[in-house]
Formats: structure tokens, sequence, C-alpha cells
């Protein structure tokens, strides 16, 4: 079967809209309704972070709904049982994202082999380091259809870029600016300059902005320069709270039509 | 067998650099320079300058007439407590601020435990001139508050980290975040042979001093360069890491690591990484790593607080798996009887992260004519309170 992130950038690669959300936050049970409501209203990629005691690539809204999802009782095992029936009624591509040790400790192939199973299309796992990668997991992702997605940011020099470039499967998350998740807002110069240099490299590969996204403006801003953006920090901020979670999901959703 | 790293920071399977892009530029920067800056005949004099006219050393090699009777064998102390700032952590500070000088660094970030190596980078920042940050536990702010004091009055900004347990890990994660937040201007001073490749290696060169001046204070001690034993407490493991180093391969020196066991390695509190972790991967290298079944680290405990860390270096790890070391570990109790035992018999107060190396005197059958050196990695002035109530409480 046809990867969903490789069949989505055929039929749109403008204006790709793709929400993060961590799993077991804010209640334990939210994640299929999360994913459901989603799509319901336009995302057309979605980010299921698996939480992690120690995410040092987070900022702190991210940190905290990690922390809150452990004390819920997440686990990688759990969130495989809900996202079990999920193809049934979700055919947005989804993207597992979260750090090295836990899915180590599951296991890289037989997470993979899940995935597989289960439907899950892609994988972003920021501290595992595209040599490492390379050399020992590459094989048992691309044996299940695995798309793992690379990040890089404004120190990634050329030469790197255009080696992720080649290893890259499903996208490339560009992360705007050197920061933690949810830390800046502003394009300033520095920014503009990044964008504009990947832009010109002419890349085979797809590429989404993260980091720093978080309305309408900002993410229409980042959409001039890669096929779409990414949002997190704030969609988690927006759905903390008192309310029912598919109406929190909506409002913040209805701010993104067009 | 080598115990040493490979060139791509690993010691059998552990080590490495698993970090995220964000720091691939500094992390690349520093595997590609390292060797060269250190290696130079002008680092490597200014380093031994300052190691001796400021930092004291060497530091003395103390024959303890008392001890060597007590547990009949011929006991030395490596006396680290006497260094400037009062532990092993200077080494790798002095080390560490001349290498950041020559990569044109303008402002350092350390995290701190108990605050020793937050006091030895803020020294070193002060002399050299260079903006300091030290990242802290709010745990470990309120209960080490003569070290967050001194660091001030050295001009270092302590920032109190609210996250997790609020201990030295995730002090550890908040300067990983800073650096990734300022990554051209920054170098991160980390304090112990722990997190990315060069790291590991590159703080154990720093510490190697320790075991460098052993085998010369041996020599003209007892005529012989090696020792039987040399005793030496593990958090992350650096003052162990320069103790052993130059004894790795000679497989005559047998090499005492002690851990901290907390209330006891099977109450749920404890330290001791080697008897309750496994492999994992946390602040960028792959080690032993106390975690649950799901990959969540745990949270340790130790009455020490530069003891109380999930994890252990990846040269420790591989010393464990390979059985070159044999891995010890003290309780609280045992840790603060054997600080009580070394202060009334030789009048030295030692941290209590060293009284868990003292504590494993107890635990050792030697022969009457066996060499043993035991690593006093710092002074105990900051734990005065903590063993005042142990004292009190047991008296």
């Amino acid at each position: 079967m046809e990867n969903r992130i490789t069949k989505l950038f055929t039929t749109k690669d403008k204006e790709i809209l793709s929400i993060y959300f961590t799993a077991g936050y804010p209640d334990l049970n939210d994640t299929e309704t999360i994913i459901s409501e989603l799509e319901k209203h336009g995302a057309d990629l979605i980010e299921v972070g698996m939480p992690f005691s120690d995410p040092v690539a987070d900022g702190v809204v991210i940190q905290q709904s990690s922390e809150i999802a452990l004390d819920n009782g997440m686990t990688i095992h759990l969130l495989f049982e809900q996202l079990k029936e999920i193809r049934k009624h979700v055919s947005v591509p989804l993207i597992l994202m979260g750090y090295l040790n836990p899915v180590m400790q599951f296991g890289i192939e037989n997470f993979c082999k899940r995935c597989s199973e289960i439907g899950i299309d892609g994988t972003i796992i920021p501290d595992l380091p595209l040599e490492v990668y390379e050399t020992e997991y590459k094989t048992i992702f691309e044996a299940y259809s695995v798309s793992n997605i690379f990040l890089i940011t404004p120190q990634t020099s050329d030469e790197r870029i255009r080696k992720i470039d080649g290893l890259s499967s499903g996208f490339i998350y560009m992360v705007s600016s050197s920061s933690t998740t949810g830390a800046k807002d502003a394009v300033d110069q520095e920014q503009l300059a990044y964008f504009e240099r990947v832009s010109k490299m002419e890349l085979r590969s797809k590429r989404l902005i993260g980091f720093g996204i978080s309305d309408k403006h900002t993410f229409q801003r980042a959409c001039s320069y890669a096929n779409g953006a990414i949002i997190g920090s704030a969609f988690i901020t927006a759905i903390t709270g008192e309310g029912r979670i598919e109406g929190k999901v909506r409002q913040f959703m209805n701010k993104f039509e067009s | 067998m080598n115990y040493q790293s490979d060139d791509k920071g690993y010691y059998g399977i552990f080590g490495g650099a698993f970090i995220p892009e964000m720091m691939h530029q500094n992390i690349d920067q520093l595997q590609n320079s390292y060797l060269e800056i250190i290696g130079s005949e002008s680092f490597k004099e200014e380093f031994k300058l300052l190691l001796t006219d400021y930092a004291g050393r060497p530091s003395p090699l103390y024959y303890s007439d008392r001890l060597s009777d007590h547990y009949n064998a011929h006991i030395y102390l490596k006396r680290e407590d006497l260094n400037h700032t009062g532990s092993h952590k200077i080494n790798n500070t002095i080390g560490q601020i001349l290498l950041a000088k020559r990569l044109g660094k303008t402002r350092i970030i350390a995290e701190t435990g108990a605050g020793q190596h937050g006091v030895a980078t803020a020294t070193v920042c002060a002399r050299a001139g260079l903006e300091c940050i030290v990242y802290m536990g709010a745990v470990d702010v309120a209960r080490q508050s003569p070290n967050v004091e001194k660091m001030k009055m050295l001009g270092a900004e302590v920032r109190a980290v609210q996250s997790g347990s609020k201990t030295l890990k995730d002090a550890t994660n908040e300067a990983i975040r800073d650096w990734i937040n300022n990554p051209v201007d920054t170098h991160y001073i980390i304090g112990s042979v722990v997190g990315p490749h060069p790291y590991p290696d590159m703080v154990a060169r720093f510490q190697s001093v320790i075991s460098e001046e052993i085998r010369v204070q041996l020599k003209s001690k007892v005529g012989r360069e090696t020792p039987d034993y040399v005793i030496a407490c593990v958090g992350g493991g650096s003052n162990a890491a320069g103790a052993f180093y130059h004894f790795l391969n000679e497989p005559s020196v047998k090499l005492i690591a002690v851990e901290a066991a907390g209330k006891g390695v099977d109450t749920g509190e404890s330290a001791a990484t080697t008897q309750l972790g496994k492999p994992g991967i946390l602040h960028g290298s792959r080690s032993l790593l106390m975690q649950t079944a799901d990959g969540q680290v745990i949270e340790p405990y130790s009455i020490s607080a530069g003891l109380d860390y999930p994890g252990i270096g990846p040269m420790h790890a591989n010393l464990f798996t390979t059985q070159r070391a044999q891995f010890l570990s003290a309780t609280d109790t045992e840790a603060l009887e054997a600080a009580l035992y070394l202060s009334q018999k030789e009048g030295i107060i030692p941290a209590l992260e060293s009284a868990h190396a003292l504590a494993a005197l107890n635990m050792i059958a030697f022969k009457p004519d066996d060499i043993v050196v035991v690593n006093v990695s710092g002074r105990g002035d900051k734990d005065m309170e903590t063993f005042l109530n142990y004292y009190q409480s047991v008296k």
C-alpha cells in the first residue's frame, strides 16, 4: 500500500496543515477523538506525540503535556492499543513523534511492525541522529514502509541538508529557528535567509516548517516558504483547560478555515 | 582490550552521540576539534600552569596510618578535596574553559546537582571574564544554599529548574534546552563523563591528571607506579574516570567503583545504576539507565546530591559490562558512618560522595601488603548540615 504521506503530497503540495498533540493529554483516552476531530476540521497530517520523561528538544508546553500524559498512564503499548482500529475511520497520514529511548525499549523492529500493521505512516524521533539511522535502522524502517522524518535547522549546512534530502522519504521537517518547541514566534531576518537558502536548493523532498507556528498568520507566512507548516505547542495550549475536547479542537481548527 | 572510546565515542556498545539536529553543529564542531585543541602545545602548557598555580595541583597522595592499621592494608588517600573549590570538578572546568575560549565562545552554561560543578564553573568563568549561567534543580537550590551563594558571589546567574523532579537530571535537560536556543555563542560545560561524544572522553581526559599523579606519587613512595586497588565513587563518574584512566589497561590494578545504594538497592530509593539499570539513551549517549519497562527515566535517590543521577557515564557502563571494574554500592548510612570515621581518625571531613568510596573499604578482603588508593574526590563543607542531622539523630 502506498504511504499516505507520499500520497498526500501528490494531491496537495501547498498550505499543508499538520497538527501535533501529545497522546494521553489532556485525558488518557482522548487520542482517537482528537485525531478524528482534527481530520474532520481540516488537518492534512497528524503527529501523535509519544510522551517521554525527558523531552530535551521541547519547550515548556510540550514538557507539561508529556508529564501529565505519563501521569495519566500513557505508554507506547497503550497508544498502539488505542490506535488499533483507527484506520477504519481516519484516512489522513499519521506520524508518531517521540524520543528514542521508549522506542528502543519497545524494540525498533517490533515498533515498526506495529506501525505498519496499524497504518502509521511515519515517525519523527528527534534524538535519533541521521548517522545512526543510516547504519542501524534504515533497513528496518524501509522493510515496514515507515517514513522516518528528519529535522533541519538554521545551523544545518547545505551539504548535510543534501544528505538528509537523499535519505528522506516523507518530508523534511524544517525547524524554523534555533530553539526548542514553542519558544519563538517572530520571523526575523536570519530565519528568512534560512528559508530562502533552503528554497533555492531545489530539494527533491517536500518541506514543512515547524516550531513557532501558532495561528493563521504565522501559518500562512511559513507556507510561503514551504509546502506547509506544523503546529504543536499552540494546539496543546488550545486544548488545555475546561470544556469538551471536541469543541476545543473545532474552535482551534476553525481559525484556519479560509 | 581497549577501554577507551573509539573515534565515534563508543565504549563497546555504549556512548555515541544521540542528539537532536538542533545540537548537531555544536557537537560536530567539538568532535572535530577537541583532540587537536587539547593536544596542542599551547593548550597543554596553559592547562598545566593553571592546574598547578590556580587549582593547587598536584593534590597530595596521603598515607593513612590509622586506616591502614584498621583495614590491615596500605591505604593511601588521593586528596582531591584539597583542590581549589574543594573537589576534582575544577580539573574539568579549567580544561573546558580554555577550550571554549579557543572556540570563540562568550557565554558558558552548566548543570549542577550539589553545586560543586556549578561553583567550579562559575570560578573559571570569573577568571576568564565570561558570562556564566548555571542550571540547578529547584530542590537542590533549596538544600545546597551555601553553594548557590558562592556561585552568585562569583558573578554567575543561578537558574532554578522547576521541571520534572527539580534535581540534577532536570538541570541537565534545561542546560541542553538552553544550548539548543543559543547555538552560536554558547559552550556547555558538562560536569561529568556523560553526554554525547566527545564529552565522556574529553572530561575523562581532563580528569586523567588524577591517575597520572597517582602513578608518579606511588613510584616515589613505594617504588612502583601501580597500586593493587583504586577505589572511587560513581554518580556520572568523572572522578572515577580520572582515577582509573591510566590504570585501565593494567589488569593487575583492581578498579572498584562505588555507587550510591541510597536506602538500599532494593528499596526503590537508590541510585545504583549498574544494579538497577539497563541499556538506554539519556542526555545524548547510550549507557546504563534506570528506567521503567516503557523506557521512562526513573528518579534516583541518594542522600548525596552529586550521586543522585539515573545514568552513568558510558565508559563505566562498559567497565561494568566487561567486568574490568567491580561495582559495589554503599547505602546512605554506610557513607555517613565512613565520613564520621575518616573525620575522627584522620581529621579529614570528606564530601558525602567521597564517603561512599571510603565505605567500600569495609566490603573488601585486603591482603596485608595490598596497596590501596581511595580517591577522596571532595571535601565535606557543603554537607555539614546533613552530617549534623545524622549524627545528632543517632547519638
